[in-house]
């Protein structure tokens, strides 16, 4: 019989395998077998593990040892060193930046000890692809525990209890949520899981359905039974080849089981679900969109009421919850709802996994407890900024969301802190922005997300948003006013105020919250014509400096506007009227005599 | 828009998927993933066969394939170059990644080279941003790109062509 002494858990997430770690996996298996000792060794792809910037990850169970950036170069000396030999690589271990100290077990990295994980708990743990590991973890126990103890009312009851907020952006309260679709009266409901992560910067959905997909299908199962569903629909993006992949292998293997299908745990209760596939539209992370969209239509969002509760899916009452929200339903039934209710802070309970990432050292997916401060998460868990630059905004919540600037660091995220800064939680998107990012470019970056993804159905969207878009476009070329800001935000109010669905209402808010925390850097723009940061390109001056020029001609060579004039070895000039901007210049100088001011 | 011609071949491919989905028009968009996923994209013949099928006006399929960004018109080159611009991305450069695959190739973002090797998009979020900023040839990831190795990346492309 075999008995396993070592697992290696090698991270199977997206992040991971773009460095290969498939490869990794598999250079594992071949060489335990080749080294015999298969009988030993256990080699599992397992779910992101959460520190994306040190990957691919590779971790060694019993003894927790936390490999990083393993490439396939490393395999052997793992295998015969650590497995073989019980020593460990000392030069693949994470080393603290501050210390320089080794550090093998990750429970002791900064980066995970403020960490607590409830949605993302079996992330990294188990084997998404095999059932039986995710059941080794309590898995379908709620389930079962929902169906022999509770009735529909006391399950939702328990979720109500437990105080869980929707996690996709709106915060609205789950069994709240679920009793509306349970009080409906039709002889059909839907349970829909809404997977069309479409948040830029954003992938904590994505990577739980890639690490554990049977926790959404049990919590799914207990939605349904709590709403009086028998199907549900899960909404995916198709750009997540990998998620799919492991939904549809675990919604097979749960068939297999009995743990979907008619009569689940020789109950009466039968619940079985579908995939269905996004195709790429920001909007259909709306309830009413992504139903019509469902339905095989635009996804084209609807005026609530009538809610989805009521009206949704085929016209029949339906419950939609994204899936870090039903991630958390399971634990919330075997630990009770006081538990769950303990953690975070008054109104907002639980966990919430964030994918923190853009300009800081520890880029990665998250989980904290609401609460947490921006500061504990950028600059304990997050490391701080990258290359030992400034801290400048954070941007929580995607192209809903708004920046928040120093003075913020120290609230405690949730919900309603989130909301009263002028931003909001969202999805769970977190990018860091240093000295160099120019505020109202990152807006108008935002604002050209939009234009893109407006379903185009509503004025205010359709036509505000592309207005927005154009003023801040003539500011970041120096052609702005003073007066093109009280119109930019004359104009973001009516969209908030008119707009259709969440997408308007929301849109503005990214131009808005900058506007409000970096209006110097604003005026700069309009006034002086400059960009602090350097990034816009219309406003930069490149000059030669005298002191340095040696007079080679590279540089008006390379001038496709014949804007710098100077003889062989005597200094050159660049003419401001003539220049367009492309950086040629700077480019080919070998003395670095082109500065940009 | 160039015409093409389709054979009783594809015409029967079309007809096969529409049947598998029992010919729902709530199925439309399963179909249409199918569908291009064989042919690479949905030209306007495609979608006319598919109206046809479904016994629906070809205006709600073209409303469809433009709404999302996911279907595609225009065949793609036998490289699919794309450029992660999530905001991730975005704040390490993604830019100037795209300048240079602009430059490198000679089109635009959205465009397919000549010779018909590469197609440049943009995509939102892979979600690979601990490898920011991100570009894509085919399935294949590349992380950490600088504008200097875009040339290096595509040249193992033209070698293996």
């Amino acid at each position: 019989m075999k008995h396993v002494k070592s697992f290696i858990l090698v991270c199977g997430g997206t992040g991971c395998r773009a460095s290969e770690s498939a490869l990794i996996a598999d250079d594992f298996r071949n060489m335990v077998r080749q080294l015999a000792i298969e009988d030993q060794t256990a080699v599992i792809s397992v779910g992101c593990f959460g520190f994306c910037e040190k990957g691919p990850i590779v971790k060694i169970i019993p003894d927790n040892t936390f490999y990083t950036n393993v490439s396939r170069a490393d395999v052997e000396e793992i295998l015969k060193e650590h497995i073989i030999m019980g020593r460990p690589v000392h030069r693949l271990l994470y080393e603290n930046p501050e210390t320089h100290e080794k550090i093998s077990d990750s429970k002791h990295m900064d980066f995970y000890r403020k960490q607590k994980r409830i949605a993302l708990r079996n992330c990294g743990f188990i084997d998404p692809e095999n059932i039986n590991d995710y059941i080794a973890r309590r898995g379908y126990e709620a389930l079962g525990t929902v169906l022999s103890k509770y009735t529909p009312a006391e399950t939702i009851d328990i979720i109500k209890r437990s105080g869980l907020r929707g996690r996709g952006g709106g915060g609205f309260p789950t069994g709240l949520k679920w009793e509306f679709a349970s009080k409906s009266v039709s002889n059909e409901k839907y349970v829909v899981c809404n997977a069309d992560e479409g948040d830029p910067g954003a992938f904590m959905d994505r990577s739980i359905l890639e690490g554990d997909p049977n926790s959404i299908i049990e919590a799914m199962a207990i939605c349904g039974y709590s709403i009086g569903a028998s199907r549900g629909l899960v909404y995916i993006r198709a750009e997540y080849p990998l998620a799919v992949h492991r939904l549809e292998v675990a919604i097979s293997q749960a068939r297999e089981y009995g743990l979907l299908g008619d009569a689940i745990f020789g109950t009466d209760f039968s619940f079985d679900i579908e995939i269905r596939y996004g195709a790429g539209a920001f909007v259909c992370g709306e309830e009413t969109a992504l139903i019509h969209s469902m339905e095989g239509h635009r996804g084209e969002p609807t005026v609530k009421p009538p809610f989805p509760a009521v009206k949704g899916y085929m016209g029949k009452p339906t419950n939609v919850n994204n899936v870090e929200t039903f991630a958390n339903v399971p634990v919330i039934i075997l630990n009770g709802p006081e538990w769950f209710s303990s953690i975070g802070t008054e109104r907002s309970k639980g966990t919430k996994v964030f994918a923190l990432a853009g300009k800081i050292n520890n880029v990665g997916l998250i989980e904290v407890p609401m609460g947490t401060t921006l500061r504990e998460v950028i600059y304990e868990i997050g490391g701080g900024i990258k290359n030992g630059k400034k801290f400048k905004a954070v941007q929580t919540g995607g192209p809903s969301g708004g920046c928040l600037t120093e003075e913020h660091l120290d609230i405690p995220i949730d919900f309603d802190n989130l909301l009263a800064a002028g931003s909001m939680m969202g999805s769970g998107g977190m990018i860091v922005m240093d000295e160099d990012d120019c505020m109202v470019s990152v807006a108008k970056f935002y604002l050209e997300f939009i234009v893109e993804e407006s379903c185009g159905k509503c004025v205010p969207c359709r036509i505000g948003n592309r207005r927005l878009y154009e003023m801040l476009d003539k500011i970041t070329k120096g052609k702005g006013t003073e007066e093109d800001l009280e119109y930019i935000e004359n104009l973001s109010k009516v969209i908030k105020d008119t707009a259709l669905c969440g997408l308007g209402q929301t849109s503005p808010n990214p131009v808005l919250s900058t506007l409000e925390h970096f209006r110097d850097e604003y005026l700069a723009h309009v006034r002086d014509k400059t960009c602090p940061a350097g990034k816009c390109r219309a406003l930069m001056h490149y000059v030669i400096d005298p002191e340095k020029c040696v007079g080679c001609t590279a540089c008006a060579r390379a001038c496709p506007a014949e804007a710098i004039t100077g003889e062989r070895k005597q200094k050159h000039e660049i003419d401001q009227n003539k220049c367009i901007k492309c950086g040629a210049c700077y480019e080919k100088c070998k003395f670095s005599a082109i500065n940009i001011a | 828009m160039k015409k093409i011609e389709l054979s009783d071949c594809d015409l029967k491919v079309i007809s096969d998927i529409c049947a598998k989905y029992e010919k729902k028009e709530s199925e439309l968009i399963n179909i249409l993933h199918k569908i291009q996923s064989h042919f690479g994209y949905l030209p306007e013949e495609v979608q006319r066969a598919v109206a046809s099928e479904l016994d629906i006006p070809v205006a709600r399929v073209y409303g469809v394939v433009t709404f999302y960004s996911f279907f595609t018109m225009q065949p793609k080159g036998k490289y699919a170059v794309s450029v992660c611009l999530g905001t991730a991305c975005y704040v390490r450069g993604a830019e100037a990644v795209v300048a240079a695959l602009e430059k490198e190739l000679g089109i635009k973002v959205g465009g397919v080279t000549d010779d018909g090797l590469f197609s440049l998009d943009c995509l939102r979020c892979v979600g690979a941003c601990g490898l920011a900023p991100v570009m894509m040839v085919g399935e294949k990831v590349y992380g950490r790109v600088t504008p200097e190795q875009v040339g290096h990346i595509l040249d193992e492309y033209r070698r293996n062509s």
